[in-house]
């Protein structure tokens, strides 16, 4: 009978019915806590819910840098609102490679790296998979846990995933082992989702030694490495150091692939400025793989958006741009790193039960706190704190006004009965 | 150690076969390499001054002053991206009057320009509508609509629209077509300036459709890419649009300012759906924010700010309004003087399609192989459709590319 109703309703539609099933979304996990901060009237509300920094004063911030370039580039006559190449900005994308790859990697200088503009991280992924799925189709690994926006752009590409144990609970750190273990049992060819530095959500990440392991099994299952990479910059404040991981994997000579965002360390969330990256053996490779990525931009938006690539062209390929942008985000990942250190003050202060070592131990915007869902909807609901129910904090929410009253906050949820 | 050797010889991409180049961007790009200096682009469809110049229209200049004077944050736009400029994109597409009455039951959602909105529409159409579920499209269309519709998992099939004797639109033969289709599918309509034939429907054709439309439960798709870029008027170019509309018919409306803002580059568009009401269009909402979420995560700022307060500011809008119009102009004049021009010289053949046909392009009628000479030996850059630019004619170059055309296609036929 269900199927007869089906079939009804696949040949004989009444235009009344075309949308009347659609079910309400749920909210986005991120988004939606960031909505319902914006909402709330308390004026002792803390936002550590969407990993954008604020300053000392709970405001959004705009690097200085990015000001000036702004200005310069609104007010240049020689330039006009054409349409940028399918694969973006020349300049840009040649800057993204020396940010990632190294000033000289011999991978550049061999054409081994095809670059494509994209829409932030996200675009990035999608693109990147999008490819994966069309010319290299394979099982992609994830890490439990991962930013939640991973799941849905690899369902979106048709490709099916598995996770890799990646945290481990009980120490607060990078289960190495297990991660091993996991990636070991993996079919050859798979595709492993590496997040760079400052790991979303945990702020986690592998020592030099534990990627070198990883290096070796993704060697030994032939998996492909594709590597996101939001927070260069913010993990040890030390911007090379950061993107030790992919440096090293292109230095044992794995062809992979590589998401950059600019969106928090060039603040640039809403221009959507990114880039992939495909390694590949050889130039003629190159070439194909290039002529197929612009395929797949070409459907989703065409060509990228001008305005923030510029901005980050100008940075990356003009010495001191960099120079003033690269102080700046010392000054930015200073603050994050200094926050840290001031909860985790207070948390001992005010002797909260549980070791909370963890808070300074790992690294970026984010913390995962440990604690559960429940006691993350009582820091809501009662303390006006918002962060994700996966007890993931995002750091820079963080004020010297603001982290004594979340400590306290903190203390209370944790011994509530 | 042995491992890390043997992976240098692996290559993961080794079956990576080349892809075929993009005909329209590939083309420009030919075009941009050819060092003549009597090249002429008549390739892209981007809007050309009279000296051959891209133009920052003065209205998103001022707008643009107004942005750097607030001193605004880069903070993420939600997924659906600017609300006060869906709600004005909507407004310019449906009509103040529609939009007074019904703006709460219709769906919006900022996307990467008239690309993002065909891609995002037909991402929800395939989610959403029953299984099988068919898009017609226009004989021809522009090519990424049917790269879209496949990347999405749409099944496309033609409905016959250009007439390549006539050079005019094949009605009966398109209304046999989508008389024949299936009931429930997706129409895609072009609502002004046809992309690439430039032949539009008469208001009595768009009313027959309508008809048809009801009678089939087709959903209309409109994609419309130059409002106020065709006749000039932003509302007669709605007027499509408008008429499905005002006959309670829903419609998905994909809306891009690429061209009539001259916003190209900043990937400017909204994409609607209108609903029954404002709980279905809560809903509806709410699923495109999924769909968009692993797409962009949110759009760009930049291009919807300058858009929303042009569209929001009486003086900006106005000069905006006076600016599109004159690019229609401009353009109009062009089909004039190349058409005349073409007569003038002799030609043996009937040229006058190139006046009739109307918006940014035109379908010459000239073939692959005219196509071919006039690149290779005029550096006059076209489709090899023979869709021309009409934008990239000016008062300088439209003598020349007559005599090219008159050149090449003298002794054949058309």
């Amino acid at each position: 009978m269900q199927k007869l109703q089906l079939l009804q309703n696949q040949f004989n539609p009444t235009s009344d019915d075309i949308f009347s099933h659609i079910v309400q979304a749920p909210p986005d996990p991120i988004f939606g806590i960031a909505n319902a901060y914006k909402a709330d009237t308390s004026n002792t509300k803390i936002d550590l819910g969407v990993g954008a920094y604020r300053t000392d004063e709970e405001k959004p911030y705009v690097f200085e840098i990015i000001k000036k370039l702004e200005k310069e580039i609104v007010n240049d006559p020689t330039l006009n609102k054409e349409y940028l190449p399918i694969e973006g900005l020349a300049d840009f994308n040649k800057g993204c490679q020396k940010l990632m790859f190294g000033q000289n990697s011999p991978l550049i200088a061999s054409g081994q790296i095809v670059t494509a503009q994209c829409l932030g991280g996200t675009g990035a992924l999608r693109v990147g998979f999008e490819f994966v799925k069309r010319h290299i189709p394979g099982d992609v690994y994830v890490s439990k846990p991962t930013w939640s926006n991973h799941n849905q752009v690899i369902e979106r590409a048709g490709l099916n995933q598995f996770e890799y144990p990646y945290y481990e609970p009980k120490t607060k750190g990078f289960n190495c082992a297990g991660t091993i273990e996991c990636l070991s049992q993996a079919r050859m060819g798979s595709i492993v989702l590496l997040h760079v530095c400052a790991h979303n959500p945990t702020g986690v990440d592998p020592t030099e030694a534990e990627w070198l392991q990883i290096a070796d099994v993704c060697k030994r299952r032939r998996l492909v490495p594709f590597f996101d990479c939001a927070y260069q910059g913010f993990a040890s404040g030390c911007i090379e150091k950061d993107v030790f991981a992919v440096r090293k994997f292109a230095e044992l000579g794995f062809q992979m692939i590589v998401a950059q965002s600019f969106s928090k360390n060039m603040g640039l969330y809403n221009e959507r400025v990114g880039a992939v990256h495909i390694v590949t053996s050889n130039k003629d490779i190159s070439a194909r793989v290039l002529s197929n990525l612009k395929i797949v931009i070409r459907t989703i938006c065409s060509n990228p958006p001008a305005i923030g690539a510029r901005i980050a062209a100008k940075i990356l390929t003009d010495e001191k741009y960099f120079n003033a942008w690269v102080e700046e985000l010392k000054t930015v990942t200073g603050r994050i790193i200094k926050m840290r250190t001031l909860l985790k003050q207070e948390l001992d202060n005010l002797k909260v039960p549980g070791n909370w070592d963890h808070i300074t131990k790992q690294t970026g915007f984010f913390t995962f706190t440990g604690l559960t869902p429940e006691q993350c909807d009582l820091l809501t609901k009662q303390y006006h704190v918002y962060l994700l129910r996966s007890g993931r904090m995002s750091m820079a929410g963080i004020t010297s006004k603001n982290v004594r009253y979340l400590a306290e906050s903190i203390k209370a949820v944790v011994q509530n009965k | 150690m042995q491992c890390l050797r043997t992976l240098r010889y692996f290559s993961v991409w080794s079956q990576v076969p080349m892809g075929p180049a993009d005909p329209i961007l590939g083309v420009a790009a030919q075009f941009k390499a050819d060092p003549s200096t009597q090249k002429v682009n008549l390739s892209i469809g981007a809007y050309r001054d009279n000296e051959g110049k891209p133009v920052v229209l003065e209205s998103v200049k001022r707008a643009e002053q107004i942005i750097k004077e607030k001193k605004l944050d880069n903070e993420y736009l939600p997924v659906e991206g600017l609300q006060s400029f869906i709600d004005a994109s909507i407004k310019l597409g449906y009509g103040d009057a529609y939009y007074a009455q019904n703006g709460k039951s219709i769906a919006g959602c900022q996307v990467l320009s008239g690309t993002g909105a065909v891609r995002l529409g037909f991402e929800f159409a395939k989610k959403f509508l029953p299984q099988g579920t068919k898009v017609y499209m226009p004989n021809p269309t522009w090519p990424n609509h049917h790269n879209i519709a496949r990347m999405a998992g749409l099944e496309i099939l033609e409905y016959r629209y250009f007439d390549p004797k006539t050079r005019g639109v094949d009605f009966s033969g398109l209304v046999e077509d989508l008389s024949k289709a299936q009931n429930g599918s997706v129409i895609l309509f072009h609502a002004c300036a046809h992309n690439p034939t430039g032949c539009d429907l008469t208001t009595a054709q768009w009313t027959k459709l309508l008809d048809l439309s009801k009678q089939k439960n087709f959903l209309p798709f409109f994609d419309m890419a130059y409002q106020g870029f065709t006749s000039g008027d932003v509302n007669k170019d709605a007027e499509a649009v408008r008429l499905f509309t005002n006959q309670g018919v829903p419609i998905v409306l994909g809306q891009s300012f690429a061209k009539n803002m001259g916003l190209y580059g900043q990937r400017t568009g909204c994409l609607s759906f209108v609903c029954a009401n404002q709980s279905e269009k809560d809903k509806v909402v709410s699923q495109l924010k999924l769909l968009a979420r692993p797409l962009w995560s949110s759009p760009p700022l930049h291009g919807a700010r300058v858009a929303d307060i042009i569209l929001n500011t009486p003086e900006l809008n106005q000069l905006w309004l006076s600016e599109v119009k004159m690019m229609a102009d401009r353009i109009q004049y062009m089909r004039v003087s190349l058409a005349n021009t073409l007569k003038n010289l002799g030609s043996p053949h009937d040229w006058s399609h190139i006046s009739k046909q109307i918006g940014m392009f035109a379908f010459t009628g000239v073939g692959p192989d005219h196509v071919k000479e006039l690149i290779a030996k005029y550096h006059i850059y076209l489709l090899s459709s023979g869709r021309i630019s009409i934008a990239g004619l000016n008062e300088g170059n439209v003598k020349y590319v007559a005599e090219a055309f008159h050149d090449v296609t003298k002794n054949t036929k058309l």
